[in-house]
């Protein structure tokens, strides 16, 4: 169901439903993924990890393991260039080399249970294993700290001697486990608090939770007698893996290829690279290719779930519901290197509302946990969880519905973000109204112990560098090589627009994803934007076609190629005519290959807001949480592949549920994680959600040529606000703290009871 | 994982001679479903390897009102559930088998290989234990029976001896009004381990209002599934009625003495305690009363 609101052009390709290029390689099982590369001669790489989340390593003596039949190579973090602080850009933020290098493999402290310590090749996976129980590592166990606010306190143990507290430019002299302090401010905070008619303040915790992509991490290398290295491997950005790998092994980029494979699911979490320069460096000493594959335990413990936080929001409003004053700190883990998710978060926090008057401070800090990655708008689920629980409470307070108390305060164009940005034309509007209008919200809600909650979310699009190009065959169709790792169906969604673009069918868009020597720089598959600005790119290739397709139309009509007007892939002049088909076949006689080029940078990142309704059930017994219906209305700008855009918004959706409810990183007194396996780490499976209601809003997005916006992320960040909203109804109870487990809520209902 | 031998048996015998030429170092494969992740998680570690589903007798699942059900150690959960004489006959071993795992693991896993992986959470040992199944066990030394209730010794550790396999469970005749049940707490709808488990089976009386027999046993609260034997005791005499069983529920909430881990606290867990007890109660004098069990 869409409810359009924007222009009403008339396309023939955009917003319909075609099947993915990509569907029958992936339901016949065909797609090559990483674990499907296999390569003559290739050995089995794996990796030793530290016990302890908190260590000095003594010692490491790889001799016994060398001598293992079958061990082909050994790896540990000696092998490998010291860095120096060096700051490399992968797109979705940066990291510090020397940060990453000592991630991937612990060079003299080991920072987190898991931490990678030693690689082994050997003929076979098992003799790796049997060879890594053969490393003698001798660790001096330190004390360790995983939640957020112990690590900030003064003598809590510190992660490194050389992190010192930046806040905005200012460095501190002393280290410490917060390396970032963030302030935003605008207008005049306190005098507004004081002139507010309500003020409430209110402290939200969340767990540690990892993004669960299905498909482990897993790389294969081969690095080749004449010094070239050839990764195969599931990453959300290939050209990012190929930086990555070579400043870690400190050799040109022009010497590293990187095949991306098919992904089973990143969300954030196949940007940094973990295997392939450890990989790299067992085949350059072995002199074979060496794969290397996760197990689902190395995951949890060794990749980069998102952070745990505290955060207090205070609210100012007068009685009407005019928000007049926020004020918020957040505290993030960044696990145990700098550079969490702290960043987005402050960007986040108030942004789905207008407060004239703002003030956000946020901490980026140090703890044993692994390093945080990027999960589905990394920072903003957070945040939202606690400005959109206060902005329920404000609405019971003042009496006002939550839609409407949304209404009064929406964000739309020319809204100032606390961080500096002012919104061009956005959508947050058309989705409250379109939730306030829907058959959901209408619908009454019926039986004990239920109740109905809603919350709205907000997410960036940041636009980046893509390149694609376009090779016009003879029989009319086009192959198009674009260098964006398809996490969601974007291979359609950007063959879509150039099709669009040409006038032809999706179907004569042939869609491939090419390696790093393949195609032109392509930033990561994240930030919600590739059908924004790879699809951008498309529209460009398509447009440069067009462009040469035109003169060799003027070549065969015999005029000037300003003469010839194309029209939905039709090219006319003098009265005749040709289809692109028809063209198409005639290349060869009039100058040969058309080719079709682009190479994008969009400025000015776009906004994606959504707002969620549900409906949940609780058992007044045991605190278990059904949900019983749930809606996500988000503003696609334009969907070009609704099946994809509706995708998105549910699977954001129901990973947000599984957050609110059940997943956790779950640490024993020594740091150490008791659940890293799905049967602990509890994601919804089928039977725990409903089908997912979707309504598609269309405020065309001013900075793209068919009005698109990124949609990937946003679906997520309502989801915990929401569902606790709807919890306080059923059960009169305020959770603030993720998740939700039916243990925590059972306590919390207990304690309410006389 | 390391490397193991692989030995299938075709008779109880030689089951029992490979596995005591073994000892610690040999382990029983039925389904596998346990044995196989725990040696790729390193969990157990094992040499050789002994499949026994090849062993008719242990593949043996026959049932008659007169003498009761026989189930082999090896069957697997679905044929439990599949039989409709059985299932509705003990409901509440259909319960556990319908809940272990999700229907791949039910097509392998076997009630035999639950009750001897004797995990403190397991499914089907609480029904075991209300249904006071014999367990049937053949050794080196020969054959002996054991009480289902003292099978587990300790998490993951039982009576078992070295070389001594479990061959089959004995369940006895159902007796008339009677009825029980089998429900667990789990977070999500399937795939899961009991954060509580609870069995109950009751036998009431002709008019079915007055408890004469009951029993009732908890997973996940103790080292050991555990009988309730005072609650179980209480019950009998007592009228069937949803006030005696909230009070049953009171009772188990004191009983218990689970600890706190990452499914569960120990305060959630004694209240789940209560709760469960109560609820399978419930369902047990309905299913006594002539109620059936929900088909699959």
């Amino acid at each position: 169901m869409a409810s359009s609101t924007g222009d009403n052009k008339k396309y023939k390709v955009i917003g319909t439903r075609p099947i993915r290029h990509d569907g029958a390689d992936k339901v016949t099982g065909r797609a090559i993924y990483g674990s499907d590369v296999r390569l003559n001669g290739a050995v089995h790489g794996k990796i030793l990890r530290s016990p302890h989340a908190h260590a000095q390593i003594k010692s490491i003596d790889t001799s016994a393991a060398e001598k293992l039949p079958g061990v082909c190579a050994v790896a540990t973090g000696a092998d490998f260039p010291d860095l120096k602080d060096k700051i490399a850009n992968l797109g979705e933020g940066a990291v510090n080399l020397a940060h990453l290098s000592a991630n991937v493999l612990a060079h003299r402290k080991v920072l987190y249970k898991g931490h990678a310590v030693a690689a082994v090749a050997a003929t076979n996976p098992h003799v790796a294993e049997e060879a890594l129980k053969l490393i003698k590592v001798e660790y001096e166990p330190l004390e360790s700290v995983t939640w957020v606010l112990d690590a900030m306190r003064a003598g809590a143990p510190l992660l490194h001697d050389n992190v010192v507290t930046n806040s905005m430019g200012k460095k501190a002299d002393k280290p410490s486990n917060v390396p970032t302090h963030i302030h935003f401010e605008m207008g005049k905070v306190d005098e507004a608090f004081a002139k507010a008619d309500i003020v409430i303040e209110r402290e939200y915790k969340t767990a540690s939770v990892h993004q669960g992509y299905i498909e482990p991490h897993v790389a294969t290398a081969l690095w080749n007698e004449d010094g070239h290295l050839t990764l195969w491997t599931s990453t959300q950005g290939s050209f990012t893996a190929r930086q990555q790998t070579a400043e870690l092994l400190q050799i040109p980029i022009s010497r590293v290829t990187v095949v991306p494979c098919e992904i089973g699911g990143g969300f954030g979490g196949k940007i940094a690279v973990y295997l392939e320069h450890v990989a790299a460096m067992l085949s350059r000493k072995c002199g074979r290719p060496v794969k290397m594959t996760m197990n689902r335990d190395e995951v949890f413990e060794g990749t980069g779930p998102t952070p745990g936080s505290f955060v207090r929001v205070k609210l100012g409003a007068t009685k009407t519901g005019q928000l007049v004053a926020g004020e918020a700190y957040l505290a993030y883990d960044a696990g145990a290197f700098p550079g969490g998710m702290i960043g987005p978060g402050c960007m986040c926090v108030f942004s789905c509302y207008e407060i004239p008057n703002a003030r956000v401070d946020g901490y980026d800090v140090l703890a044993n946990k692994p390093k945080t990655q990027a999960y589905r708008a990394p920072g903003a689920t957070q945040a939202a969880f606690a400005c959109e629980s206060m902005m329920d409470e404000l609405a019971e307070k003042l009496g006002i519905d939550p839609i409407e108390l949304r209404l009064r305060n929406a964000a739309k164009e020319g809204t100032r973000r606390v961080d500096g940005p002012t919104y061009p034309r956005v959508g947050f509007i058309e989705t409250l109204q379109a939730a306030k209008a829907s058959e959901h919200w209408k619908s009454p809600l019926k039986g004990p112990h239920r109740g109905r909650g809603i919350a709205s979310g907000y997410w960036f699009n940041i636009g980046l560098k893509s390149s694609a190009a376009g090779n016009v065959n003879p029989d009319g169709t086009v192959s198009l090589i674009e260098g964006s790792t398809d996490i969601g169906g974007t291979r359609t969604s950007v063959a879509m627009q150039l099709a669009e673009t040409l006038g032809i069918a999706a179907e004569e868009v042939m869609p491939r994803v090419a390696d790093t020597d393949g195609v032109g720089y392509t930033d990561v598959t994240g930030g919600s934007r590739v059908t924004f600005a790879t699809g951008l790119a498309a529209y460009e290739v398509g447009l440069d076609i067009r462009r040469q397709m035109t003169e060799r139309a003027a070549l065969v009509f015999k005029c000037d190629p300003a003469a010839v007007e194309c029209v939905d892939g039709m090219y006319k002049a003098n009265g005749k005519s040709l289809t692109f088909r028809e063209l198409a076949g005639k290349l060869g006689q009039t100058g040969g290959p058309v080719v079709g080029r682009a190479a994008v940078d969009p400025e000015g990142p776009s906004n994606g807001f959504g707002t969620h309704i549900v409906d949940v059930e609780v058992d007044p017994e045991t605190a278990k949480v059904t949900i019983l219906r749930y809606t996500v209305i988000q503003d696609a700008g334009r969907a070009i592949h609704p099946s994809y855009v509706e995708g998105q918004m549910q699977g954001g959706a129901v990973q947000g549920i599984g957050w609110a409810l059940n997943e956790e990183y779950v640490f024993d007194d020594q740091g150490r994680m008791q659940n890293p396996n799905y049967l602990d780490y509890r994601m919804p499976t089928a039977l725990d959600v409903p089908m997912i209601e979707t309504i598609i809003v269309e405020v065309p997005n001013p900075a793209h040529p068919y009005g698109v916006r990124g949609v990937g992320e946003t679906p997520i960040v309502a989801p915990p606000a929401a569902i606790a909203a709807a919890i306080y109804k059923a059960t009169g109870v305020r959770a603030r703290e993720l998740p939700i487990s039916p243990p925590r809520l059972w306590a919390a209902m207990a304690a309410k009871k006389p | 994982m390391k490397d193991f031998e692989y030995q299938t048996a075709t008779t109880v015998d030689e089951a029992v001679s490979l596995l005591a030429a073994r000892g610690e170092r040999a382990r029983v494969l039925t389904g596998g479903t346990d044995l196989i992740v725990q040696l790729r998680e390193g969990l157990r570690e094992a040499d050789l390897v002994v499949d026994i589903k090849k062993i008719p007798e242990l593949m043996e699942l026959s049932y008659s009102p007169r003498s009761g059900l026989k189930l082999g150690a090896a069957v697997p959960c679905y044929r439990i559930y599949d039989d409709p004489e059985i299932s509705r006959a003990y409901a509440a071993l259909a319960d556990s088998a319908r809940i272990i795992g999700g229907w791949q693991i039910q097509s392998r896993a076997s009630i035999g290989g639950n009750l001897c992986n004797s995990s403190p959470a397991a499914d089907s040992i609480p029904s075991l234990i209300v249904y006071d199944v014999i367990c049937h066990l053949a050794g080196p030394q020969g054959r002996r029976t054991v009480r289902v209730a003292d099978f587990c010794t300790a998490p993951g550790r039982n009576v078992l001896g070295r070389g001594e396999i479990l061959a089959t469970l004995e369940f006895p005749p159902i007796k008339k009004n009677s009825g029980a049940s089998y429900l667990r707490f789990i977070p999500r709808n399937e795939m899961d381990i009991a954060v509580v488990g609870a069995a109950s089976w009751l036998q009431l009386d002709a008019a079915g209002e007055r408890i004469e027999k009951a029993r009732v046993a908890l997973a996940a609260v103790a080292p050991t599934p555990l009988p309730l034997t005072a609650v179980s005791e209480w019950l009998v005499g007592k009228p069937a009625t949803s006030e005696t069983f909230a009070a049953a529920g009171d009772m188990a909430s004191l009983a218990v003495k689970p600890i706190s881990d990452k499914r569960g606290t120990v305060e959630y867990r004694k209240h789940l305690s209560g709760v469960l007890t109560k609820r399978t109660l419930v369902i047990a004098a309905d299913r006594a009363r002539g109620a059936s069990a929900p088909a699959h």
